[in-house]
């Protein structure tokens, strides 16, 4: 026999529930009605289901055009769905009128590429503008932005306008901007875009020690995998205005299903193969040749001496032709391809010694 | 030349001067409204309403295409039912402000859409109301320019205020007329139009010394 469970009980704290998202996108479309005659509509998005938890950072990647600007404006209602449902901290933006999406704005930070930032103002009023849109006090005002020009860095700068500031600078006032109201989110557009490689990821480490001290959620885009790999925990790929692929970072950056995925981890992860092994390669065994083996270290044993036991083991000579070993979310991750005599024996005895140890492996082709 | 004319010549540049410092703030405190609203009114805009915005800018078009000669002559009776009068200076600022504003309006709503959209957008993103973004956002970083654009409206009121001269307007325009063009004395007519170059100098270096020095996107050493 069951017992009735009474709806009280449910909606108590379950310790087992998991924390409802900070951003959720139920089933959600955007068609931008055509412009001008002959002008067709375009569907920006089309069925996107997406949920962040609160605390974490999740990354949208995605090329030019794919959606990604109008994905992440949906969060603070700079754009309205045209169906489905956008919540933000339990809010239902996508329901909202005007009014009611200035309180949420300023619950949710954002982050531009440009940074945005009014020339007219120095780096301490620019901080200071939410708090005065918001009508926060003077001195309260003052009490705010200080601690937020310490946090990012720039105390010393605080009068500076932004044509006195470097890249890096500006998006640090940014941040400190997008921080005065004390949001619960942070939406980044394309932060790091216009800063070279050494200022982003200065940038980045900072959006990470946020996020840590903090517990801000973060929801960024970009078009760079390096920029998902230095600070998300998770990843979601967007193409043509669909999620094609979305999950913990390693586990995409290891195991990318999609063939966009795919494209953008290219040079990343090594997975691309060198030029003179491309050339080298033919899909056809070749008479007297040797198959290539590429073995995706992850897991256990991914430190482990694998290739010198599988040597030992099964008396093979192996030949490495490339391999990289690198750290993806502070998890190793290797990419090693070798090449062994072309014997469906030793093959067969090979990839079974390697899916034993739990390593991903894939014939790539025949080498002469 | 008689102390009695450089009297007259003295009374004149003062008159011009009222006559154009009145009618520039009657024109800027009407013209930046406006300006500002034809900036923000047009589809998907700030305060869209596109079918205002394109009344508007008609009605400004057809003020800025009527020669402002017969412009004075026209509004006559609109002149006299404001200030009593239609000839003299009072009588002058009236013409002067109707024809500045909407040259102001246009000046201005140029200087407001030079100003970056992301800042519009990010303004939006922290919350602000339309009011908030024209007073903290647009107004601020077009500052440089709008004074620029007064700067221009000044030196073209001064222009006009001699028109008005040829209607009994007074000042500068009205002297040059009189003395020096009906009464045949080419050293009043040529000291009069060396005051206006004067002027118009004076006037447009302060503009260019205050817009520079307002504008922060100028990086200083």
């Amino acid at each position: 026999m069951t017992m009735p469970v009474r709806e009280a009980e449910l909606s108590g704290t379950t310790p087992l529930a998991a924390p409802s998202p900070a951003i959720r996108f139920e089933n959600v479309s955007k068609i931008f009605a055509a412009r001008g005659t002959g002008a067709a509509e375009v569907q920006a998005l089309s069925g996107i289901d997406l949920a962040v938890a609160p605390g974490s950072i999740l990354g949208v990647i995605g090329r030019s055009g794919a959606g990604k600007s109008t994905l992440i404006r949906l969060v603070n209602g700079l754009e309205t769905p045209t169906s489905g449902r956008v919540v933000v901290d339990g809010t239902e933006v996508s329901a909202l009128d005007e009014r009611g999406l200035r309180d949420v704005r300023r619950r949710v930070g954002m982050i531009f590429q440009h940074f945005n930032l009014l020339s007219s103002r120095t780096a301490y009023d620019n901080v200071a503008l939410p708090l005065e849109i918001a009508g926060t006090p003077k001195d309260e005002i003052r009490q705010r932005v200080e601690p937020l020009l310490d946090l990012v860095g720039l105390a010393d700068k605080r009068h500076r306008y932004p044509a006195e500031l470097s890249g890096g600078q500006k998006q640090r006032v940014g941040i400190a901007r997008a921080l005065a109201t004390r949001p619960t989110v942070l939406l980044s557009d394309e932060a790091t875009s216009a800063l070279d490689p050494e200022t982003t990821r200065s940038i980045l480490e900072l959006l990470s020690s946020i996020n840590r001290e903090l517990g801000l959620t973060i929801l960024l885009i970009t078009h760079e995998m390096s920029v998902i790999r230095g600070v998300a925990h998770e990843v979601a790929v967007i193409d043509g205005g669909r999620i094609v692929e979305h999950g913990d970072v390693f586990d995409v950056f290891t195991r990318p299903r999609h063939p966009t995925t795919r494209s953008f981890l290219g040079a990343e992860t090594g997975r691309e193969l060198p030029a003179y092994l491309q050339a080298h390669l033919r899909p056809e065994p070749v008479p007297g040749g040797a198959v290539a083996l590429r073995i995706l270290f992850r897991g256990p044993h991914a430190t482990d001496p694998v290739i010198s036991e599988l040597s030992r083991a099964l008396g093979l000579d192996l030949n490495i032709l490339s391999g990289s070993v690198d750290e993806i979310g502070g998890r190793p991750f290797g990419t090693l391809v070798v090449s062994l005599p072309n014997d469906p024996v030793k093959l067969g005895q090979a990839l079974t010694f390697l899916q034993a140890r739990e390593l991903d492996t894939e014939v790539i082709g025949y080498v002469a | 030349m008689s102390p009695e004319i450089l009297r007259l010549i003295w009374e004149a540049t003062l008159d011009t001067l009222w006559m154009v410092a009145v009618a520039t703030s009657l024109a800027t405190l009407m013209g930046l409204p406006l300006g500002v609203f034809l900036a923000t009114s047009g589809r998907g805009e700030l305060f869209a309403a596109p079918l205002v915005n394109k009344a508007l800018g008609f009605v400004v078009n057809a003020t800025r295409s009527t020669p402002f000669i017969i412009l004075v002559v026209a509004i006559i009776p609109f002149t006299r039912l404001l200030v009593g009068t239609s000839i003299g200076t009072k009588a002058a600022i009236v013409p002067l402000t109707i024809a500045a504003t909407p040259f102001i309006a246009r000046l201005i709503e140029g200087a407001i859409r030079e100003v970056d959209g992301g800042l519009v957008e990010a303004a939006r993103a922290m919350g602000a109301t339309p009011l908030q973004i024209v007073r903290k956002v647009l107004v601020p970083e077009a500052l440089p320019s709008i004074v620029l654009s007064l700067t221009l409206a000044v030196v073209s009121l001064i222009g006009f205020s001699a028109m008005v001269g040829a209607v009994g307007g007074g000042g500068l325009g009205d002297l040059g007329i009189r003395y020096g063009y009906q009464r045949f004395m080419p050293d009043v007519m040529a000291v009069v139009v060396v005051v206006l170059i004067v002027l118009v100098q004076v006037v447009q270096s302060t503009g260019d010394h205050l817009s520079r020095r307002l504008n922060k996107r100028l990086r200083r050493g």
